[in-house]
């Protein structure tokens, strides 16, 4: 067993509200640059919709992810090595502008500059592309609030593997929320693509980057990623992607997208697993089996086992214990309410989703029952076949056990705690009815409804004081120098330079000043 | 006895030219390792390329070994393996002018892409102009040479420029053969030595990413955070001044 840690997100869909401030915030700090107009390394979906970009999930068109052979190992669905370098002069199936949307401007000179006349002038949209005028026709979120209806909703690949008579039932229609980011995926096809060998896997915390460096556009992990969190920069020539936001996460701060959530459904934190279990997990036959196989891989941080796997590997105390204390274990593991996007791509996504009752809940409050009992929510949740087969597709690769489980669950918290809220006397059949106790019940509620900020991000900050013994001369104290005012203390510069030489006790920069240099 | 005009350009300058490329690259790995880039312009448009950019890729690589071929290895050496004269030019014709024909149909498909569609036009730099000036006239010089050395005439370059070619790596130039060969023969030369010299600075640098690696490497890479920071040397221009331990 070799075990590595993973920095690794849970979103709670019930309390997304759809108000695209992550994105938003996301693209202030990420991509609000020249080439990078049209990304969204956070992005905020409607579903059903056709997602961004247009029906990425369609992976007969689009060829992300993995398949698996007949002889039971995986291959790239874009082709291996050979069709991969083979291809390398056009590649076949990449997303074109219009795919996304083509970003404009507005030509905003001539508010002010236009010359008198009868009708106020107007600021035309111009291509940020072309530079030419152009008539806006798709974006992002043109489907916001299934705004388009039934005509575009229709296009939404995952929609369509769930009925074909989905034209007749759309009018009882579901929506919820879906934010994504790059899913930081155990077994990353967009890194196995890159002919280059830019796109890289931290060690220490699992975030996938693009070495910009070393990234000479090939456009393979655009391709390659089913999720299609890979963009192009148009302008640069070379691939970016969203970077888990990793300075703000070295320092234990949350990504911007989760700090400025404004239903704060976002949760962060460390989860083990063993990296020697990834490729036979990725590898199960059955696409059912893949979300228990995935499950399986996060190690319980408690298990004395997995601390000593832990200790050998050389992860330090301290991260060992935020993996204890994070709500991603538990979440996944423990109350089985969050389920991985798309486990039958096979890239093992850290990004997990606890699926929206709301639209079960809705359900039931259309029909004038009351929504908050039990049994009205376990027989909705039995009888709304497409919103639960369509969950299903979406987060179990179209089994609908996992999601039926995990929104039992979900609806037992809430009727349980109603009694609590009304001061009446719990009910214990109903936790039991989902296989928990009260107590675990009540445990959950407090971590899906009220956890503080830091219950719900859980970061150690990265071990810089390892990075400074060896970058020692680069941000060791100018007064450590020999002779210099600073020589009476352990100097930080490691023991060539006057520091501690028996590997005891090591002086760490403050976190605090890098903090309070960088702007949130 | 060679005249000064001969000396300059077949002596100094393809040394000059080798310089620029040799010392330009460098340069611009040391310097510009964000800048090297294919600079796909795929996102824009797939159609044209689609058709355009392998034939003219594969074209030339097929090009670029019959130049290994034809520049490198001497005549006595393929005949001492039994290649006659006859066989030799058949084959160099023969599979020269199919890949010669792809590398002229696609770049022109790719020129007519660069000028004709809009947002590829916008992207494209004034050093991506030149390159393509430069890359036109060695192509078209390339294609005429066939037709003057086979066609019209007979020229065989193998018992002139290739000679010329090699002795400048051994020091020992030979401008008359340069002298005697054809015209085209002489532009050629002039132009792929012109386009050596800018070849550093263009986008024509990703010739040397070719991602052969890839084939035997691992799928998924996994790198250190703490070690890479130990491993890279700070830029110039960054050294901690006052702690001196970074100076040469």
């Amino acid at each position: 067993m070799k075990l590595m840690a993973q920095m690794a997100m849970v979103m709670n869909l019930d309390k997304c509200i759809g108000c695209h401030t992550c994105s938003v915030t996301c693209k202030q700090t990420w991509t609000n640059r020249a080439g990078m107009e049209y990304v969204w390394f956070n992005n905020v979906e409607t579903r059903p919709g056709q997602g961004y970009p247009r029906t990425y999930e369609d992976q007969h068109r689009w060829k992300g992810g993995w398949t698996r052979k007949t002889n039971g190992r995986l291959a790239l669905r874009s082709g291996g090595r050979l069709k991969n370098l083979a291809t390398i002069f056009a590649n076949p199936t990449m997303p074109g502008i219009d795919d996304y949307y083509e970003p404009w401007t507005y030509d905003y000179q001539t508010l002010t500059n236009a010359p008198l006349q009868e009708h106020t002038p107007v600021a035309r949209p111009k291509s940020l592309i072309s530079g030419r005028d152009m008539a806006i026709q798709w974006s992002a979120n043109w489907d916001d609030n299934l705004a388009g209806g039934p005509e575009l909703a229709e296009d939404d690949p995952v929609l369509r593997k769930v009925s074909d008579k989905v034209k007749l039932e759309f009018e009882q229609s579901f929506m919820f929320y879906l934010p994504r980011i790059c899913e930081h995926c155990l077994n990353p096809s967009c890194a196995a693509a890159c002919p280059a060998g830019a796109i890289y896997k931290r060690s220490e915390d699992g975030i996938v980057l693009v070495d910009q460096d070393r990234c000479r556009g090939w456009r393979k992990c655009v391709t390659a990623c089913p999720y299609k969190k890979i963009y192009f920069n148009h302008r640069t020539g070379k691939a970016e992607k969203c970077t888990f936001c990793y300075p703000r996460i070295e320092v234990g701060q949350p990504t911007v997208c989760a700090e400025t959530c404004v239903g704060r459904l976002r949760y962060l934190g460390l989860v083990f697993y063993d990296v020697d279990a990834v490729l036979p997990a990725a590898s199960v036959e059955n696409d059912h089996d893949l979300l228990e196989a995935q499950r399986a891989l996060i190690l319980d941080p408690s298990d004395p086992e997995v601390v000593r796997a832990a200790e050998k590997e050389g992860i330090p105390r301290d991260w060992i214990e935020a993996a204890q204390r994070s709500p991603i274990y538990s979440l996944i593991n423990e109350y089985r309410l969050a389920l991985p996007l798309h486990p039958e791509y096979r890239t093992m996504p850290m990004v997990w989703y606890i699926p929206p009752l709301s639209p079960v809940v809705d359900a039931v409050s259309e029909t004038g029952q009351d929504a908050e009992d039990r049994d009205n929510l376990f027989a909705a949740i039995e009888s709304l076949r497409i919103p639960i087969e369509y969950l299903a597709e979406l987060f179990t690769a179209g089994d609908t056990g996992p999601v039926t489980d995990s929104l039992r669950r979900l609806a037992a918290m809430r009727s349980y705690m109603r009694d609590i809220n009304l001061g009446r006397d719990t009910d214990e059949k109903i936790p039991r009815a989902v296989g928990m106790d009260g107590e675990s019940v009540y445990e959950m509620y407090r971590l899906l409804a009220l956890a503080k900020y830091e219950d719900r991000y859980v970061i150690p900050p990265a071990h810089t004081e390892q990075a400074h013994s060896l970058e020692a001369f680069a941000t060791g104290c100018a007064l450590d120098t020999e002779g210099g005012p600073g020589m009476g203390g352990p100097g930080a510069g490691g023991p060539d330079k006057g520091g501690p030489s028996t590997g005891g006790e090591v002086w760490l920069p403050m976190p605090g000043i890098r903090r309070s240099g960088e702007g949130t | 006895m060679s005249t000064a005009l001969e000396t300059v350009s077949w002596v100094i300058t393809p040394y000059v030219a080798m310089a620029v490329f040799l010392v330009g690259h460098y340069w611009r790995y040391r310097y510009d390792k964000f800048g090297w880039t294919t600079l796909s312009t795929q996102i824009y448009e797939s159609r044209l390329l689609r058709w355009g950019s392998p034939l003219f890729h594969f074209g030339i690589l097929a090009v670029i070994v019959g130049h290994v071929v034809g520049l490198l290895i001497p005549k006595e050496w393929t005949a001492a393996v039994g290649i006659t004269d006859d066989a030799y030019h058949l084959m160099a014709v023969g599979l020269g002018a199919v890949a010669g024909i792809a590398v002229v149909v696609g770049l022109i498909l790719l020129i007519m892409r660069r000028r004709l569609v809009g947002p590829v036009f916008r992207a494209t730099s004034r050093m991506d102009k030149l390159m393509y000036v430069g890359l036109g006239l060695v192509v078209v010089t390339g294609m005429a040479n066939t037709i003057v050395g086979n066609v019209i005439g007979h020229y065989d370059y193998r018992e002139g420029v290739s000679i010329w070619f090699r002795g400048l790596f051994f020091m020992n130039p030979r401008p008359d053969l340069m002298a005697a060969a054809p015209l085209t023969f002489q532009a050629h030369t002039l132009a792929s030595l012109a386009l050596f010299a800018l070849w550093p600075f263009t986008r024509l640098v990703h010739v040397f990413s070719v991602p052969i690696a890839y084939l035997w490497r691992p799928y998924v890479l996994y790198r250190s955070r703490d070690t890479r920071m130990g491993e890279r040397r700070g830029r110039r221009g960054w050294e901690n001044v006052e702690d001196g331990s970074r100076l040469p």
